[in-house]
């Protein structure tokens, strides 16, 4: 089985301990953080492995790269801490299991885009942008085979991302494809950090969906006309896994003229949608989440955007409606994307939100 | 010539009237298994005078009668067991009248569930009727006179337990009125004149059902649904005593099935909730999900998976496709809360024996008082030997039902046989008498209830 | 022919015939499948029409006229498609189109059908006219012959023959003149485009006209065509590329729209008049094309633009689809789908209904006449509208 490439030196000798004293969902200060991440680190049980409310930002804020997420998790599975309750952990464990026959492997020997569990979102990878482009994943019905297993760790199940992401390599490396770049970066994360740090082989590169919008938007580049719209970005958890590719959303926003507005829960200080909050065993978790969601909702419309950008279509769902109750209409940057090169407008995406 | 065929024409126009082997083919099949058996005619009237006229002239010449609304109550309830006239009654569709104060609304027999609420979201959206998940094409009256169960069956009750005020064509085809529209009021109570609703779940063999009132309930602003997971059978009718309690949702369902594999092995309670204001939705979910769903989750038993503003129309005919196979029937029991574990056991015995992934819900009907518990076959109709194993489950979970302590839901033959054959001799005896009355010819819908 | 040999074997059985294809988007009433508005009989509901079809694949049942007629009384409007919540629906008109294929083969189709396809083969219309009054309609205006213009203007049969619908094909040249748009007519070389004999199932018939009209484009150098009908819009966009005709297509509303944006033609005059647009499916539900028309109609002068509670995908079908325009299976009777059509107009009080569509034009226009209805409401193309505003 995969191991977690962990550094337990670095975080002996570690004097900032960012990951525990920058979560935003415990009040840790510096001495009990370094008493709780080595408990942690020597496998000892610690209220933070019950606290954790699963956003990975921590993964982000250790500044060695040392992955403190994926052993909380793995910890919080060996001791049994899950923090779902099992009825869900059940369910989200079945979710993904394909039952509509093998996917049709077609050889590609190009560049393609995953799509991932989101074969639905079809008509989020539409014209100039994505030429060239095969899709895998597009059959809802088989979208499983291509799901990049990531959200276990909401479960304190990272077992199973061992056990099946393999499985899932392998039948996209089937595809031959020369790069595949990932519609969601919950994948991305996958095939880089997550693999990175189990030894998980990856024969293919993946690349971020954000890096690969800009590239394409520098090549169309004679056909941009700024939009001059003021855009607020929801930065998933899933970001946290990439925080290099998180830079491409200010690219992007400068290149198409968007106008990106300045929100308190903005880059390292985002807030997660709640969505995988709202159903955990802790006390109080669906307030909680709802708290989140309002706290963020009143941050976007508080900067004044009339448009929020969604990487995730997890948080897409979850805000959406609360978004437009405030007549701030949600997009996926792809859409956002295609305004600026005129293939939609404004109100396309209004309608189709 | 064909006399009785010319004397239909003259009844209901040439166009509405047919003996051609296309109608015959269509009407007479159902959706479900039932073996199809042909109508000698079709009919489509338009008004009460005219079905009048067809009662009349299959009274003269001793001809099968049956009814037809939308067509989709399954279990072979609309089949011609033995030929006769099919009247579809799909064209008397007028909306009457809807009386906003008093909350009812009068309609005639054909009026679709997706016609009624389309209407009151148009012309009066603080109203709203419990409607099924069945396909909108199917009657309200329909499933008011199978005793059928929509989604406000939570808080009151069977949508039979709605009825106002009925308009009837006798077999003798005298036309009667029940409730205080038989006194020439408005249609707006059944009651509290002497009991004489013999119309409902008689499986139509006592008269055909012209037009009714029924009663509306308010439309809040937002509707929606949040879903609860449990595993464990056992907890399910304790959990739902405890929401019934708060007399808060508007619909309760629980539903268990092989496909999609999530929901396998698992139960997942979908809980309607309906408010004016965010205010009293907050109020009611932190009263469910919180209050009284919160000692399960903490203890590991149950998850709340999440709360979806805006109820989407149900699409269970979907179902029919799990074998991509265009059909799918069901056993519908009504039950004691109490009983949902084996219900759910059993019932995935009998599905896996037959090799049909399994699928079964219950609703809940009046403040838990009982629920209808559907075990559902889907089979392929394109491959007799899936008709023939869905048929043998659904027999089997008939007498599963009456195991079990449960009343059959608008049984089929097999089903009615089962109840007549355990039916309290005094009531039997009745029914018998009461039938004879009304129907000394036994034109309605003959084949059904035959015991009697 | 049997049903193992039928090209939809395999989904076919999967209709559960709940229903859901009966209603418009918003579940008005069952009347939105043109056919079983028409007839009410289940035998004529998009189920019924595919259980009978698998009945008589499966030799179930007999063929016979009257199930051809069943049958040929589906416009192919597609309502069907939109509501069915079953993975199968996107082949619903296909399997009736498969359907009628295999009668077509096999000789069996009632005789208006017979009669339709016939004159098409025999004069290239389907109303047995002569070829030379194909030019009838540009009677009193100067129209080139198409000879290396911009667009080919592609007016087809009904705007070419029928005398209401002239009127919009004339109204829509004298725009095209006035903007100044370089263009052009086939005059009596035009043949039908074949978009019925398509989807009545007659497929000899029909690559035969398409590979004509194919040559014919191409040896005359057409790029960029126009049509008046969204017929053969939907043909020459839809169902050419696979013979190897590959133009560029534009229904008139989109060029008239740009023509409007960008200045090229400008209102005069007022229409003060309360107007809804009926949807004609060729646009709508198979080409997902419903602002066009409204944006040109939504800049005429002093209109008064309504919507009519079925409109963009839940529009009831006029019922003229598929041939029946002028075969007219669907006709006489007051449950005819154009006159439920015209009666929903007039009781939403409209004065107006704008149409996109020469078969729309005929069937709403002659519907009005069924319901004594012509001094209450009319119908009119949005050519002729524009043309009004514009007082041509
Ligand atoms: C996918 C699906 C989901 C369903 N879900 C539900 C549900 O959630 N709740 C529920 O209650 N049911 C449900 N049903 C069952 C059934 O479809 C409904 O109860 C429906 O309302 C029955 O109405 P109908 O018009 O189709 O009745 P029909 O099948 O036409 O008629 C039912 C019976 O009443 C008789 N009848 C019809 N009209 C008259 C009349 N005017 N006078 C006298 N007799 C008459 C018929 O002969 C027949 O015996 C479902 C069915 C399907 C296929
Ligand atoms: S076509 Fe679809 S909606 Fe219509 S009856 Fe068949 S399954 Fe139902
Ligand atoms: S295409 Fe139109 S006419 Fe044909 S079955 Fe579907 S809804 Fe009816």
């Amino acid at each position: 089985m995969f191991e977690l490439k962990f550094n337990q030196d670095l975080c002996y000798h570690c004097n900032t301990q960012a990951c525990l004293t920058k979560c935003k969902f415990m009040d840790i200060d510096n001495a009990t953080a370094k008493n709780e991440i080595l408990k942690i680190v020597r496998g000892e049980d610690s209220f933070v492995l019950h606290e954790c409310v699963t956003c990975y930002a921590c993964e982000e804020y250790c500044p060695y790269g040392n992955h403190p997420f994926y052993l909380i998790v793995e910890r919080q599975e060996a001791l049994g801490i899950t923090p779902q309750p099992l009825p869900l952990v059940k369910r989200a464990i079945n979710i993904s299991i394909p039952f509509r026959g093998e996917p049709e492997i077609n050889e590609i020997n190009g560049p393609v885009i995953n799509l991932g569990a989101f074969s639905q979102l079809k008509n989020k990878i539409q014209g100039k942008l994505f030429d060239g482009l095969s899709i895998i994943s597009s059959d809802e019905r088989k979208m499983f085979h291509y799901f990049c297993q990531l959200m276990y760790l909401h479960y304190g199940k990272i077992s199973l991302i061992k056990e099946r992401l393999p499985n899932v390599i392998s039948t996209i490396t089937k595809h031959k494809p020369a790069e595949v770049i990932c519609f969601h970066d919950e994948c991305y994360g996958a095939y880089t950090s997550f693999c990175n740090a189990y030894g998980i082989s990856v024969p293919f590169r993946p690349v971020h969906l954000f890096e690969y919008l800009f590239s394409r938007l520098i090549k169309l580049r004679d056909l941009i006309k700024p939009i001059n719209i003021k855009v607020a970005y929801q930065r998933p958890c899933s970001s946290r896994l990439c925080p290099d590719k998180h830079l491409y959303v200010n690219r992007i926003f400068e290149l198409i003229g968007a106008v990106l507005v300045k929100r308190q829960f903005s880059d390292e200080n985002a807030l997660c949608c709640g969505l995988t909050i709202q159903g955990q065993k802790k006390e109080g978790s669906r307030k909680r989440a709802l708290e989140i969601q309002r706290k963020n909702i009143e941050d976007i419309e508080m900067a004044g955007a009339e448009v929020c950008v969604f990487n995730c279509p997890a948080c897409f769902d979850t805000l959406s409606i609360k978004l437009k109750e405030r007549n701030i209409i949600p997009t996926f940057m792809s859409d956002l994307c295609r305004i600026s090169i005129g293939e939609i407008s404004f109100n396309d995406i209004k309608m189709s939100g | 010539m064909d006399s009785i065929y010319n004397a239909l024409c003259d009844i209901v126009g040439k166009e509405y009237c047919s003996n051609l082997p296309e109608e015959i083919y269509i009407y007479s099949y159902d959706l479900g298994t039932a073996e199809p058996k042909k109508p000698d005619y079709v009919v489509s009237p338009r008004t009460v005078e005219e079905i009048q006229k067809i009662v009349l002239l299959a009274r003269d010449k001793n001809i099968p009668l049956v009814p037809l609304g939308g067509g989709l109550s399954l279990a072979g309830l609309a089949i011609p067991q033995k030929g006769g006239i099919v009247i579809d009654l799909k064209r008397m569709d007028s909306i009457i009248e809807v009386n906003e104060r008093a909350r009812y609304a009068v309609i005639e027999c054909g009026v679709s569930q997706g016609q009624l609420i389309s209407y009151l979201k148009k012309h009066h959206p603080n109203l709203t009727h419990s409607e099924p998940g069945a396909p909108p094409a199917a009657t309200v009256a329909g499933n008011i006179i199978i005793h059928g169960q929509g989604d406000l069956a939570h808080p009151y009750g069977f949508s039979s337990d709605m009825v106002l005020g009925l308009e009837v064509v006798l077999p003798s085809g005298d036309i009667i009125r029940i409730g205080s529209c038989a006194l020439g009021s408005g249609w707006f109570t059944i009651h509290p004149l002497p009991d004489i609703g013999l119309f409902l779940g008689w499986c139509r063999t006592t008269g055909i059902i012209t037009k009714l009132s029924i009663k509306l309930f308010p439309a809040k602003k937002i509707r929606g649904t949040g879903t609860f997971v449990v595993e464990d059978e056992e907890l399910i009718p304790e959990i739902i005593y405890k929401i019934t309690h708060t007399q808060i949702p508007e619909d309760i369902i629980v539903y268990s099935r092989a496909i999609p594999p999530f929901a396998k092995g698992l139960h997942h309670i979908t809980v309607n909730l309906a408010a004016d204001s965010e205010k009293e939705l907050e109020f009611k979910q932190e009263l469910i999900w919180d209050d009284t769903l919160g000692e399960y989750i903490k203890n590991d038993l149950g998850g709340y998976l999440g709360f979806t503003k805006e109820l989407e129309r149900p699409q269970i005919s979907k179902t029919s496709d799990y074998k991509k196979g265009g059909g799918f029937e069901y056993v519908g029991g009504i039950m004691p809360i109490d009983t949902y574990p084996q219900c759910y056991i059993r019932g995935r015995e009998i599905s896996e024996k037959h090799d049909i992934p399994y699928t079964v819900t219950a609703r809940i009907i009046g403040l838990a008082h009982s629920m209808m518990f559907a075990w559902t076959y889907a089979f392929n109709r394109a491959d007799e030997e899936t008709i023939k194993k869905a048929r043998e489950a659904l027999y089997e979970t008939d007498e599963l039902v009456i195991e079990l302590g449960g009343v059959i839901w608008k049984p089929g033959i097999y089903g009615q046989r089962l109840v007549m054959d355990r039916l309290h001799p005094g009531t039997k005896n009745l029914m018998k008498k009461i039938k004879t009355i009304i129907d000394p010819l036994g034109i309605m819908n003959p084949g059904n209830w035959e015991l009697l | 022919m049997t049903l193992n040999d039928f090209q939809y074997s395999n989904i076919i059985h999967r209709c559960f015939r709940c229903g859901y294809c009966k209603f418009p988007v918003d579940w008005t009433d069952v009347n939105n499948c043109p056919p079983y508005a028409r007839f009410r009989m289940e035998s004529y509901s998009c189920g019924g029409r595919l259980w009978l079809t698998r009945a008589w694949l499966n030799e179930q049942i007999n063929w016979s006229e009257y199930l051809a007629e069943i049958l040929y009384s589906c416009t192919t409007c597609k309502n069907c498609e939109i509501k069915c919540p079953l993975r199968f629906n996107v082949d619903i008109v296909n399997m009736v189109v498969s359907a009628r294929a295999e009668m077509v083969e096999a000789g069996k189709v009632p005789k208006a059908v017979k009669d339709f396809l016939q004159n098409i083969e025999l004069y290239g219309n389907p109303y047995g006219a002569s070829r030379t009054n194909r030019i009838a309609w540009t009677k009193g205006i100067e129209i080139d012959r198409y000879n290396g213009h911009e667009y080919l203007l592609y007016i087809g049969c009904a705007g070419s023959y029928d005398i209401r619908a002239q009127k919009s094909s004339k109204a829509l040249a004298q725009i095209l003149l006035k903007a100044g748009v370089s263009f052009g007519v086939l005059g009596d070389e035009e043949t039908c485009d074949g978009n019925e004999t398509h989807n009545l199932g007659e497929k000899g018939l029909f690559e035969l006209l398409a590979n004509k009209n194919i040559k014919t484009f191409n040896k005359m150098g057409v790029s960029k065509i126009i049509t008046l009908s969204p017929h053969a819009f939907n043909a020459f966009k839809n169902y050419y590329p696979s013979y190897g005709g590959n133009f560029n297509v534009f229904h008139y509303t989109h060029i008239l729209n740009s023509l409007l944006k960008t200045g090229r033609i400008k209102f005069s005059d007022s229409f003060h008049k309360k107007t809804v647009f009926h949807d004609p499916y060729f646009l709508g539900r198979w080409n997902g094309e419903y602002e066009t028309p409204r944006e040109i109609l939504r800049v005429i002068p002093d209109i008064e633009l309504m919507e009519m509670e079925k409109n963009r995908s839940g529009a009831l079908c006029c019922g003229g689809g598929s041939g029946n325009f002028q075969m007219d299976l669907l006709g006489g009777s007051e449950s005819s789908p154009a006159r439920r059509r015209i009666r929903e107009a007039y009781e939403m009080g409209a004065q107006i209904i704008a149409v996109s569509c020469p078969k729309c034009l005929i069937m709403l226009e002659d519907a009005i006449k069924a319901e004594g209805m012509d001094d209450k409401l009319s119908v009119m193309d949005i050519s002729e509208i524009v043309a009004k505003a514009c007082n041509i």
